[in-house]
């Protein structure tokens, strides 16, 4: 393939990634790295520069709206970026000292993992809750608008989540993703923050997240300028058309795709990764 | 699947919604939206010059290799835009930068707002972040 037909095929491949992440809310990053190391056969160190650059852009793309709704609070996720960032410089030193066939085996994980995240049943945050002291000594506790005006909630278990939130923080920058189905267990569940909360202000965190560990992946030569701009461009585009046309009716059997399509590009990274292909 | 119980509706006046200040969430919004543009247009315009001069080389990935000095740090980068070597990718590379430099700036001004908000705690908070982006950025060799 020549640089043109590389460029115009990645493009639409990321576009697509883009759009499908963002109709179903798993996210396009997820998938780009595995796409790009199974079927384009490019080194999955420069897919991961290229697919944290695209998290960065569809992140922060999405948060300026998100930001002006009044769903996301600026105070937890100011607060968690303290661990998802340290995570994120510990991924990216990381990233660069273990064989590329292990990323390849912890990748694959991550993917099986996110499958069964996406087509488990969500749990809703409990109502009412008391607050947690440190909960309320952090200020984390907030409000959002509700069908019938603003409703309340209470953050729980803050040091729970905080951890998981490195976790969340050190996947990221080891794999180039934004690590949602992490993001699902420290947010949703630890802490019980309602999903329409957690959702918005992970999206607005990841960007943060990914650019902590973006510097390292640059300095490093990870970021290859001819694969991360139709990454980028094609990402950003689908993930912006994806969140102005919200399909209702479509998203659920979307998302059963979408998942499958996770699981296959999960067991074939785990695969790769065993043999050595990667 | 049991009913859920009554929601708490009380308002908390103790428990403001962050930015009590609605300009701040407005200029946060705009500032992330003009830096995504802005590094998009620029990825772009690299694009078309790096297209129009590369189009038919041909594109492998397959062997790490890392890239050149000049794409992997700030100054290698402005050099390769200025002098005009490899015109193309610099720029995209300066667009991608700008793109990393996007939340960072995000998280620059958040240090302002909670400082209008008379809010130590989160100021002190957000310097922390702050503090291990610009580590991330300058600290590790990406320096000028």
């Amino acid at each position: 393939m020549n640089v043109l037909e590389f460029t115009v095929v990645v493009a639409i491949v990321s576009f697509v990634a883009g759009l499908l992440g963002s109709l179903t809310g798993l996210g396009g990053g997820v998938v780009l790295v595995p796409l790009l190391t199974i079927f384009f056969h490019v080194d999955i160190r420069y897919a991961i520069g290229a697919s944290l650059v695209s998290v960065i852009a569809t992140s922060s793309g999405a948060a300026a709206s998100y930001v002006k709704e009044g769903f996301s609070n600026i105070r937890i996720g100011m607060f968690l970026e303290i661990a998802t960032t340290f995570g994120a410089l510990l991924g990216a030193f990381l990233a660069t000292r273990i064989p590329t066939s292990a990323l390849a085996i912890i990748f694959g994980a991550v993917l099986l993992y996110s499958a069964y995240v996406s087509r488990k049943p969500r749990t809703l945050a409990q109502r009412s809750l008391p607050p947690d002291p440190l909960a309320t000594r952090l200020r984390l506790n907030g409000n959002f608008p509700d069908l019938e005006g603003r409703r309340s909630y209470n953050v729980q278990r803050v040091p729970t989540g905080f951890g998981l939130m490195f976790g969340a923080g050190t996947l990221s920058g080891l794999l180039g993703i934004g690590s949602g189905a992490v993001k699902v267990l420290a947010m949703d569940q630890a802490m019980q923050i309602p999903f329409k909360v957690s959702t918005t202000t992970s999206n607005f965190m990841i960007g943060v997240t990914a650019a902590a560990s973006a510097g390292v992946y640059l300095s490093r030569g990870y970021v290859d300028p001819g694969l991360s701009m139709p990454v980028m461009l094609g990402v950003l585009a689908g993930s912006l058309l994806g969140s102005r046309i919200l399909v209702k009716a479509e998203t659920k059997s979307l998302r059963l795709v979408f998942s499958l399509v996770i699981l296959v590009l999960g067991l074939q990274m785990l695969y790769n990764g065993i043999w050595g292909k990667i | 699947m049991p009913a859920a119980p009554a929601p708490a509706r009380q308002p908390h006046p103790f428990q403001p919604q962050p930015w009590r200040d609605r300009r701040i969430e407005v200029i946060l919004g705009n500032l992330l939206r003009t830096g995504v543009l802005v590094s998009a247009a620029v990825v772009l315009l690299g694009a078309s010059i790096y297209l129009s001069r590369h189009a038919h080389d041909p594109a492998d990935y397959r062997v790490f290799r890392g890239e050149p000095s000049e794409y992997r740090t700030i100054r290698g980068v402005i050099q390769s835009v200025i002098v005009g070597r490899g015109r193309g990718q610099g720029l995209i590379q300066l667009g991608l930068l700008l793109l990393i430099a996007t939340p960072i700036a995000r998280v620059a001004f958040s240090v302002v707002g909670f400082g209008i908000e008379r809010d130590r705690l989160y100021v002190a908070f957000t310097l922390i972040v702050l503090a291990v982006l610009l580590y991330s950025l300058l600290g590790s060799g990406l320096g000028l």
